[in-house]
């Protein structure tokens, strides 16, 4: 402590100011993320005369006619049915190939381990755009073009470095002591990470498993280009959005964002663990 | 029988040696303890015979088996690691019986040891806890109960009581020992902690840069150190060390004072700071710092300009600044080779 003074502001002014930027800031993120979903809810909730009116009434009408209607149009369930596959085999593949790849980037010390997570993360480094246009005639030369596996595969490759990512994290933040005494105990490699180490990284996996499903859920771009027949409701919006009527896209949009919505914030918890925060 | 026989083990990682061809033999029910500060090797050569590590060069051999290229579950032990590493998504009950369940033992003979073990080590009540829920020291007993339910030939222990409290530490030193005889294996425990060696060990192998300096019972560790760094690292305060030179009549000449010593060209001069007692002629010692300590009275002190510690009678008051004269004990004295640091016999 030095016993100089210098004449500062009062510290409960400070205090006041510093309290007004951290509130003000808070607010505009949530009103930032909010005010959208909001219009989503209202718009698709209400009236199809009311989609148009103005001023907005903060609570919708809850008329199901927008949705009824939506979920009618043709196509729209088979389009919803293959982005439940799409996504759902995403899933399966990101996090089949991911986890084992966190774990050996855990545990393993191999020549261009560092490299390889550079690689990881590179993959993310090409828009989409730039691959999608090859990838198309590449899936039409091999007959993957238009189908389910075929685009799952490209939103593996988009889901695959978080998958990597965070299974690299929470096998990170189990001891290697508990597996080294599962050997000890009479385990081999396999048999110590399927008793010990998964049960204490489930939770963090079927997080990272909804991410991935996420990822496949709301891509639009990739899907749009690499399917006809077969399109996911993303793709099947896109392509109607021209032609269709404001309450259809409303409903669209609430059909799209409910699932995402609802995964992300069931498996919050978990997702923070990729920046590195504990998960327990 | 489970004698343990390590043949010029070395191991290193990559261009740093951890160990230098370690020879050593432990007797069956043998209580081995490898002692050294941290970086010694002792961990290494632990987790070698254990199998969680692979030998650079050289054998293991555990019972009449050859042992360094089986896995850790091949090879007859139990481990208990320094941070417990109990099983937090198992019960006290279900991580004692982990390993009898690989081992495919019947429901009857799982239930029989588990409780057998939990007796032993004082916590059949909590049973039915989670890791999450138990104190350290709770966690300890259950990581020795893992290991000894599995009733193997060996046990190796790494630090097992470093992460306890003092008094906690002291409780579980008494109680493993007794525990560990009654066992009948042949345990291998590492501690950096002298006294916990010193206590606990049928004998001691000291360690310093990969290499095995000596491996006795502990007293003659302490009384007959091998090599400087034993007297230096074993004793608080450690063994006093003073330069000597050879006089014409064939004696030793060390702070002015004569003894006798070996027949050699050169050697150190060394005395236990407890081998000593105030005298009319001895090594005259000009006191810096007196700390008592009750039943003794620790005095730092300089002799013939190297620092010098004696651990006295508490009941003569010495004062700072004071110069005493301390008459080392003959037989206590030792000499060491000033070049190879090894003790002349």
């Amino acid at each position: 402590m030095s016993d100089v003074t210098i004449a500062a502001p009062r510290e409960e002014d400070v205090h006041r100011a510093g309290r007004f930027v951290f509130w003000a800031g808070i607010a505009l993120l949530v009103l930032w993320v909010l005010v959208p979903i909001w219009f989503l809810f209202v718009n698709a909730l209400s009236a199809p005369s009311e989609v148009t009116s103005f001023p907005k009434r903060f609570w919708p009408s809850f008329d199901l006619a927008s949705l009824q209607f939506f979920w009618n149009f043709q196509g729209v369930t088979a389009a919803l049915w293959n982005s439940v596959k799409v996504a759902v085999l995403t899933m399966v593949l990101s996090i089949g190939m991911g986890a084992p790849a966190g774990y050996a980037l855990t545990r393993f010390d191999f020549p261009g381990k560092e490299f390889f997570r550079i690689l990881v993360i590179m993959t993310r480094a090409f828009p989409l755009p730039l691959l999608a246009l090859p990838l198309a005639v590449m899936f039409i030369r091999t007959g993957l073009d238009d189908t389910v596996l075929g685009l799952a595969l490209v939103h593996t490759m988009l889901a695959l470095p978080f998958a990597v990512l965070i299974t690299f994290s929470l096998f990170s933040g189990i001891p290697v002591e508990l597996e080294e005494a599962a050997w000890t105990l009479g385990c081999n490699r396999l048999q110590a990470v399927i008793k010990v180490v998964l049960p204490l990284a489930l939770p963090g996996i079927m997080a990272s498993a909804v991410f991935a499903f996420v990822i496949s859920w709301n891509e639009v771009f990739a899907a749009a280009v690499l399917t006809i027949e077969n399109r996911t409701l993303t793709a099947f919006l896109l392509q109607s959005l021209n032609v269709s009527p404001l309450p259809l896209k409303f409903a669209g949009g609430v059909a799209l964002v409910m699932p995402a919505l609802i995964f992300i914030f069931a498996v919050r918890k978990y997702l923070f663990a990729m920046w590195g925060i504990a998960n327990r | 029988m489970a004698e343990i026989v390590i043949k010029g083990v070395a191991k290193s990682f990559g261009a740093f040696t951890a160990l230098h061809s370690v020879d050593l033999t432990i007797a069956d029910q043998e209580f081995m303890v490898l002692l050294g500060a941290s970086g010694c090797g002792k961990t290494t050569l632990l987790r070698i015979i254990a199998g969680l590590e692979t030998p650079t060069h050289g054998e293991v051999w555990i019972g009449d088996r050859r042992v360094d290229h089986l896995p850790p579950r091949e090879r007859g032990i139990a481990m208990v690691f320094q941070n417990y590493a109990v099983f937090p998504h198992l019960t006290v009950f279900e991580n004692i019986a982990f390993g009898l369940r690989m081992a495919k033992l019947p429901q009857a003979e799982v239930t029989r040891r588990v409780t057998r073990t939990a007796e032993l080590m004082h916590i059949e009540q909590l049973l039915k806890r989670y890791s999450g829920e138990l104190s350290g020291g709770q966690r300890q007993r259950v990581a020795v109960a893992r290991a000894l339910a599995m009733e193997p030939d060996v046990i190796l222990m790494d630090e097992p009581l470093s992460n306890l409290d003092a008094l906690l530490r002291l409780e579980m030193r008494a109680e493993l020992k007794g525990v560990l005889a009654e066992s009948k294996t042949t345990t291998i425990y590492v501690t950096h902690d002298q006294v916990e060696a010193m206590s606990l060990a049928d004998r001691i192998s000291v360690m310093n840069g990969g290499y095995i300096v000596q491996a006795d019972r502990p007293t003659q560790v302490y009384r007959n150190p091998a090599a400087r760094f034993v007297g230096s690292f074993i004793g608080n305060p450690p063994m006093n060390f003073l330069p000597a030179k050879r006089s014409e009549n064939g004696r030793w000449q060390v702070a002015g004072q004569d003894f006798e010593g070996p027949e050699t060209a050169a050697a150190e001069f060394a005395i236990r700071p407890e081998d000593m007692h105030p005298a009319e002629a001895g090594l005259e010692a000009e006191v810096r710092v007196v700390e008592p300590l009750g039943p003794h009275t620790l005095i730092t002190a300089q002799v013939a300009g190297q620092p010098f510690r004696a651990v006295l009678e508490s009941d003569r008051a010495i004062t700072p600044g004071e110069v005493i004269t301390l008459a080392p004990i003959p037989d206590r004295i030792r000499w060491f080779d000033p070049e190879t640091q090894k003790a002349i016999a």
